[in-house]
């Protein structure tokens, strides 16, 4: 049992940067807007939250900051697939390829100069662990309670997200503009407005994803830091069926994964550290490949946006 | 007064080429503030980069080295974007090229040295092309999205690389480096001047094939046709599950003759740093050359450039080499903002006294 509870604490600690950014970009999906871009903003948010944290010492100021500099690339993208048309698949790439290279270029240049200058192994303020006394020593549950502030902050997102969806009347909007854009400015929608909005709010969450690996889960900046999580998390979000509280579960199991191999490899074992290394990708291929296929047969519950990666613009009639 | 977004009549082919001229000068500039963000004269560190590739035969061979690859993969990747198949997964495809001509050259003891040029070439591509076979079936027969499976396919790759050079291929009179045994030296892919190699010959007749097979034959007719429109194409009777998974699989040998031509000619061995990138620059390539083969010789050498500027900056200004991938990212927003004008051209409309 503590064995358990043990493993699903990393399980947490690694599903939160997965859970926001996938909350984040199922909003922007949600609005018609694909974004491949997540890889770099998370990477982007990782480096800006570090560096800002590490120079200033203030983790809410680097929490923000990371929010506006990944909501900033989300605007880019919104920019070149909403006002100039661009193919959104190659948009959201060049997003990724040009935030990983400016993280790179970032964590080797705000450092100190003792340092020459890198980021890599230095140390800052971090966000640790708030135990709820009285509920600490109840296995399972207390491994829930035994996180840091941001992932409490998710347990709030979640709810909310779905309510906002699924029952209030932007959520309604945001859903219409996703899947028949052309009703929903017949029916008095600024379908690019709304767009550029979700596509901005998804950025922001992403950014906080990114902040969280490198303000709590392994504190400080490494190159190469999210190591595909932005991809995991494009994945994460076709297994959610697009739906915020279903996102849990993929968050969960893939946290989980990161979980058992870091106690594998910690325990010792005869499986290669590579392969041990290759789960979580493996698993995404397979994954994917399954809920596809499953999927074509329960059409509707798991089917995206009808208009998404497609643009729109009121003069096309 | 607004600015209307009209349609154009045709295609303007005096955008298709402006577009990217300018979108070069547009990444510079943006370049530039990043560079003054980070306390350097913008000016200095391009003259260093533009010196340290373009500025003397033995820096330009420098160059040939990195944009052999480079044009390898970028022809892949094009390939495949004709298709709209969006095969992001060349730097895996290229590491199984590295990782099948190394197995060639290294365990293939039966067949004379001589011959391992050769055999590895065809194995390379072998294994590129087999890599990219998964992702092209599982999307051919079960629609399941290339995007992911392809990047995922990677990591898969890279981290198989890695147990063979640090586990059961390392080189035990290796002290201890993460690499394999050298090839046998009969065996090397020749080089021509410096470390510059015959890869490029390769690369070119790869490209003018290509250019010759989609412009001037059926085959690259029906490939453009399933790319513009899927259900024309199925109206005239083209096979698309068959054309996606050859087209891809012809994707994947290109870039595994990348990974061949890096082993058998500069490497000399399968190592650590195999994989540097190159699959993801040859996105941008593919994009830039706007998916012309000819053209992408040319925008992979400019790629290759910004790189070996980028190692130059690093060595000469102790900057990091990253600026030259920055810079290659940033091509790509000015390239995708003006493409909308090779189809649609700006018009003002003013208005007289009505609303906007």
């Amino acid at each position: 049992m503590e064995l358990i509870t043990t493993l699903l604490i990393v399980t947490l600690r690694a599903g939160t940067s997965l859970l926001y950014a996938t909350i984040g970009e199922i909003y922007t999906e949600r609005s018609g807007i694909l974004n491949l871009g997540v890889e770099g903003m998370m990477m982007l948010g990782a480096v800006t939250a570090f560096s800002v944290v590490y120079a200033t010492g203030n983790l809410i100021l680097g929490l923000i900051m990371a929010m506006l500099v990944s909501g900033l690339m989300a605007l880019v993208h919104a920019f070149l697939s909403i006002t100039m048309r661009a193919n959104q698949v190659v948009s959201g790439l060049s997003v990724t390829l040009f935030g990983t290279g400016l993280a790179s270029y970032l964590g080797q240049r705000l450092g100190p100069e003792s340092n020459g200058f890198s980021l890599s192994g230095m140390s800052a303020e971090k966000f640790t662990a708030i135990t709820i006394p009285g509920l600490s020593e109840v296995p399972i549950l207390s491994a829930f309670l035994n996180q840091d502030i941001i992932t409490y902050l998710l347990y709030l997102i979640v709810p909310i997200s779905w309510y906002f969806l699924y029952r209030t009347k932007h959520g309604l909007t945001l859903r219409a503009v996703g899947e028949n854009p052309k009703t929903a400015s017949a029916m008095g929608s600024n379908v690019s407005k709304i767009r550029y909005i979700y596509t901005l709010v998804g950025g922001m969450l992403v950014g906080l994803g990114g902040a969280h690996l490198t303000l709590a889960y392994t504190p400080g900046w490494a190159e190469n830091i999210t190591g595909g999580r932005g991809w995991i998390v494009i994945a994460l979000v076709i297994f959610s069926g697009w739906n915020p509280s279903r996102a849990v579960f993929g968050a969960i199991l893939f946290g989980g994964i990161n979980a058992v191999q870091f106690r594998l490899q910690a325990a010792g074992t005869n499986i290669p550290a590579s392969f041990l290394n290759m789960a979580p990708y493996l698993a995404t291929v397979v994954v994917l490949a399954v809920m596809t296929i499953l999927s074509r047969k329960k059409r509707g519950k798991f089917a995206s946006p009808s208009a998404l990666g497609s643009s729109f613009s009121i003069e096309d009639k | 007064m607004r600015l209307v977004l009209e349609k154009r009549e045709a295609h303007s082919y005096k955008m298709t080429v402006l577009v990217p001229i300018i979108s070069v000068g547009v990444s510079l500039l943006i370049g530039a503030f990043v560079l003054l963000f980070s306390h350097v004269n913008p000016l200095a560190t391009y003259v260093y980069m533009f010196i340290g590739a373009f500025g003397s035969w033995s820096a330009f061979t420098e160059t040939l080295v990195k944009a052999i690859p480079l044009m390898l993969t970028g022809l892949g990747v094009s390939v495949a974007f004709r298709l709209r198949f969006w095969n992001i997964g060349a730097e895996g495809q290229y590491v199984w090229g590295a990782i099948g001509t190394a197995w060639v050259m290294l365990y293939w003891n039966f067949i004379p040295n001589p011959m391992l040029l050769p055999v590895g070439l065809l194995i390379g591509m072998a294994a590129g092309a087999g890599w990219a076979g998964i992702p092209a079936v599982l999307k051919a027969v079960w629609k399941v999205d290339e995007t992911l499976t392809t990047l995922m396919l990677n990591y898969v790759a890279i981290l198989f690389a890695e147990f063979l050079y640090y586990g059961p291929w390392r080189d035990p009179e290796g002290y201890g480096f993460p690499g394999t045994k050298p090839f046998p030296e009969e065996a090397w892919l020749p080089r021509f001047s410096g470390r510059a190699h015959w890869g490029l010959l390769l690369a070119v007749v790869a490209a003018v094939i290509l250019w010759f097979v989609l412009s001037r034959t059926k085959w690259g007719f029906e490939i453009q046709m399933i790319g513009k429109s899927p259900k024309a194409a199925r109206c005239q009777g083209v096979n698309i599950k068959r054309n996606i998974i050859l087209v891809i699989m012809l994707s994947g040998a290109l870039s595994g003759l990348a990974g061949f031509a890096e082993v058998a000619a500069v490497s000399h061995r399968l190592q650590k740093g195999i994989a540097t990138g190159y699959g993801y620059t040859a996105i941008i390539i593919a994009w830039m050359s706007q998916l012309n083969p000819i053209a992408a010789l040319f925008v992979a050498l400019l790629m290759a450039g910004l790189l070996v500027g980028g190692d130059q900056i690093q060595m000469m200004m102790g900057l990091p080499a990253a600026m030259g991938v920055v810079l290659q990212g940033l091509l790509l927003f000015p390239l995708l903002a003006g493409s909308i004008f090779t189809d649609y051209h700006l018009r003002i409309i003013r208005n007289k006294g009505g609303d906007a």
